[in-house]
């Protein structure tokens, strides 16, 4: 398969960016996405140029490292995946591909299609855990967990840290993060001493950082890799509520 | 070099670890802050560790060369972690853990740390789900367990198909707190360079920090490495792209032994290889094998078809399907251990019953278990794998069985580590997959998670402090030492030296002409002229990488071509040593088979008499660089046997 690629080359977080094209031939239509573009970046290292930086480590779908946005979806035109998992099938012979890296306030550009993350580590820093240190717990089936609120804990634990619901919000919002962490914690008991504080501390640190608000055009489920609901928004603001007035 | 002493406690094996503990040296808790502690990694050893000791009130620096700890690639173990809980009342106990652990090995570890192992993995789950780990449960709301490999229990905790990923944000969530709390300082997107030896004793390192191109110097009273193995000296391998061995290799040629560097696991159920492009393996968890049973065509002919597609693997019928998993290992069936499973798929496959496009590929089946217990049964348990299959295969693995092959997956060899986990270089710690202490010549499925776990959050904690407790008069050292002043220097060296070679090879180039040669020769089956052959090749393709690499861009700035060649140099030397181990033990065991040494049936010929040793090697320097040493393993508690798993 052809490709005509329009790519974001940024030169480092100050520098202006721009769109820059890139042909490439012959690619096997079982090729990865990021495979494509180590092709890419090996006829650039050939040509004495440098190579396109994006960020890639697990490329099984569960690191998170990966993010593009791309021909305006993050993680591109499939469903329930992350970059790395987008397979060149879904594309068509002779097809223009754009990619850009996320786009939001809180995510500076680090280089090309490379941006920085860290923001979703310092809200977690706030109050993403439960306060207990090493040693000292009762056996682990003393704890007793209904099945059901398990597995929904679980379905809100998966999420991977990637950023494409912010990248997919048109406001920037980083509440279907947030959410989904608060989720985990709010659906067990061993995380019910410290709910109220835990959902007030990592609110107001995203807001902070200046992620913007929901306006519950739930762009974000839809291209969450990890399928997580916005059911677990509205579990946030029940949660943010009762730590409010409660 | 005096005599390596491994520091095992008296005492009945039983005893050991309470014996350790109760008599070792602590730190009192006011001295704690004065004292700092670099953790490079922050895979779940890595952050395990480094949380526990901020708890402790230890002043903790911790490095990644990732944007965040939380993508270590722990993140992507799937199956589950084991401990002797006995929860499912089948006969579990601290005591088989360690006996199907060092079985598992193919006797080939130390029985004080196995046992250590087995005996503290009761309480990481305890911690665990005390942490939030939303571990799966039965309708009592009880933890639920699963078996996997080289065991006739069920002994295994998991969380979906993510139970690496659950376990990892559970000690990257108790690293958070800490940050915030101040007594560990995170240093994402850095990586280590050089290791710095002051006075004998390791007192800090160099790292290059990756977006500014920057070496810096950190100190620490004591240096902890949890950086993972070295599977991708292999090029393809189930790692993570990034994930590399130049901090070990670093720490080995400063005076680090690196022990049994041939033991390699193969993982049998894995994705097959499908293009020259491809950059990685992809593994589907080895809980599949609860529910999946693995065959090729009984006849070479019904092979010949599946491989052109000429009919599909549904139209064989029952009887004409060799189940051979099941037919050579009746006791354990589809759940041998992984060795085993890989060697037995090799021989299906190099004896012309393979399937697939390339003939390297057997079919892992759930048809018979989609039927006993439904399609929405086996959805709950493992749709995230049959998701993961189907994006890349493009193919429903619901309706068509999956394809599998053995793949390059996990390193036992690694730097040697005495009871303590202290390596040959004083106030230095080797942790997890880094480390090679625990898994003998094979490691057993969700052993990984348990040891990686058992290091960072129950081991190191205690034994450290036996170190640090006798440093609390030494001062915070200057970095402008002399040491950290050479160390940097010499860094900074090697890698203009990369960049000034301007040639006309890309690094992926020499990694994937490595990973050619290590599969071939060095894989899964081993010889004298193969193993002899390899390394020359390897010198070969080292020398032309110092004439000929070209890394575009510049050396003080972020270069990810330059961060590759800097890991790719040191895979080069590894892969030699690796082979070098491989064609000093005359003998095959667990992942390690030499063709040379098998029994009629094909099994390993484990040699007692003259390889029941730990191989640990010095580097020496000069043209003959690698010096062997030798720990010999003594069993006290078990009886060592040939292992059989029909």
């Amino acid at each position: 398969m052809d490709f005509t690629l329009k790519i974001w080359r940024q030169k480092n977080a100050k520098a202006k960016g721009k769109f820059v094209t890139y042909n490439l031939k012959d690619v096997s239509s079982n090729c990865s996405f990021l495979e494509m573009l180590d092709i890419l970046n090996e006829q650039l290292v050939h040509q004495n140029e440098e190579p396109v930086v994006f960020d890639t480590d697990c490329r099984e779908g569960i690191c998170g490292l990966c993010s593009l946005y791309i021909n305006g979806r993050p993680h591109g035109p499939d469903d329930a995946i992350t970059t790395c998992q987008l397979h060149m099938r879904k594309f068509k012979d002779g097809d223009i591909i754009v990619v850009e890296p996320w786009r939001a306030r809180p995510f500076p550009v680090i280089k090309d299609l490379m941006v920085d993350r860290t923001a979703f580590d310092a809200i977690i820093q706030e109050g993403g855990f439960i306060s207990v240190n090493t040693g000292g717990a009762p056996d682990a089936n003393a704890i007793i967990i209904p099945k059901e609120a398990a597995e929904l804990s679980m379905d809100a634990a998966a999420c991977i840290g990637c950023g494409a619901c912010v990248a997919a919000c048109k406001n920037a919002s980083a509440m279907l993060f947030v959410s989904a962490k608060v989720s985990h914690f709010a659906l067990l008991p061993q995380g019910k001493p410290e709910a109220k504080e835990r959902v007030r501390k990592m609110v107001a640190k995203m807001d902070e950082l200046g992620f913007g608000n929901c306006t519950n055009t739930f762009a974000c489920e839809v291209e969450c890799p990890k399928l997580i609901s916005v059911s677990t928004i509205a579990r946030m603001n029940r949660e943010f509520l009762w730590a409010k007035i409660g | 070099m005096t005599e390596l002493n491994a520091k095992i406690p008296e005492g009945p094996l039983a005893e050991k670890w309470a014996n350790y503990k109760a008599h070792q040296n602590l730190v009192n808790p006011t001295n704690k802050r004065k004292l700092d502690v670099i953790v490079v990694g922050t895979g779940l050893a890595g952050a395990s560790a480094a949380a526990s000791l901020g708890e402790l009130g230890f002043t903790v620096k911790n490095f990644c060369y990732q944007d965040s700890p939380r993508r270590a690639h722990s993140i992507a173990a799937q199956g589950g972690i084991n401990a002797a809980k006995n929860y499912q009342n089948d006969g579990d106990s601290i005591y088989r853990l360690f006996y199907d652990t060092i079985k598992g090995g193919d006797y080939r570890s130390r029985e004080g740390n196995v046992y250590r192992l087995a005996e503290v993995s009761n309480e990481i789950i305890d911690h665990c789900v005390a942490q939030g780990v939303p571990f799966a449960r039965e309708y009592s709301g009880l933890l639920d367990n699963r078996s996997f490999g080289g065991a006739l229990v069920s002994r295994t905790f998991y969380a979906r198909g993510q139970t690496g990923q659950q376990l990892l944000l559970g000690a990257y969530s108790a690293l958070s707190r800490q940050i915030k709390l101040g007594t560990v300082k995170l240093y994402n997107r850095h990586e280590m360079i050089e290791l710095v030896v002051i006075d004998g004793k390791a007192r800090g390192i160099i790292a290059r920090d990756l977006i500014t191109g920057k070496l810096e110097r950190y100190f620490g009273h004591a240096v902890v490495i949890a950086t993972g193995g070295y599977g991708n000296v292999f090029y393809l391998s189930t790692n993570a792209m990034g994930s590399n061995a130049s901090a070990i290799w670093q720490i080995f040629k400063k005076g680090a032994m690196f022990a049994n560097p041939c033991f390699t696991q193969i993982h049998p159920t894995c994705i097959p290889v499908h293009g020259d492009y491809q950059s990685k393996l992809t593994l589907m968890s080895e809980s599949l094998r609860n529910d999946g049973r693995i065959w090729v065509p009984k006849n070479k002919e019904d092979a010949e078809k599946l491989r052109k597609k000429q009919i599909r693997a549904k139209e064989i019928k029952e009887e004409d399907r060799d189940y051979y998993l099941e037919r050579r290992y009746p006791a354990y069936g589809n759940l041998v251990p992984r060795d085993v499973a890989s060697r037995a798929a090799k021989e299906r496959c190099d004896a012309g019953y393979g399937v697939g496009e390339s003939g390297f590929a057997v079919y892992l089946d759930f048809e018979e278990s989609i039927g006993r217990l439904g399609k929405y049964v086996i959805e709950e348990r493992y749709g995230n794998l049959f998701q993961m299959y189907e994006k890349i295969v493009n193919e429903n693995p619901y309706e068509n069985p999956m394809m599998i092959y053995p793949a390059v997956h996990y390193t036992m060899g690694g730097i040697w580590v005495d009871y303590e986990l202290m390596t040959t270089i004083p106030g230095l710690y080797c942790l997890g997959e880094a480390n090679f202490s625990d898994h003998g010549a094979n490691r057993l499925g969700a052993s990984a998670l348990m040891q990686g776990l058992a290091d960072g959050y129950f081991v190191l904690p205690y034994t450290i402090q036996n170190f640090l407790s006798n440093e609390i008069r030494v001062p915070r050292m200057s970095t402008d030492r002399p040491e950290f002043e050479e160390a940097e220097k010499s860094a900074g060296d090697r890698l203009s030296k990369l960049m000034r070679i301007k040639g006309n090879k890309s690094v992926d180039h020499f990694h994937k002409e490595l990973g050619k040669i290590m599969w071939e020769y060095v894989g899964m089956g081993r010889n004298e002229p193969g193993l002899t052959k390899a390394i020359n090749l390897i010198r070969i393709l080292r020398d032309d990488f110092w004439k000929d690499l070209r890394i575009p861009g510049n050396l003080d700035e972020m270069n990810i071509e330059l961060e590759k060649a800097n890991r790719v140099a040191d895979f080069l030397e590894l892969a030699e040593l690796l082979a070098l181990d491989a064609l000093e033990r005359k003998e095959s065991c667990g992942g390690h088979l030499r063709e040379e040494y098998q029994t009629p049936e094909g099994e390993c010929l484990r040699n007692d008499k003259d390889y029941m040793y730990v191989a640990a090697w010095e580097y020496t320097g000069g043209n003959n660089p690698y010096k062997m040493h030798k720990e010999e393993l003594k069993y006290e508690e078990i009886e060592v046997k040939q292992r059989i798993y029909k």
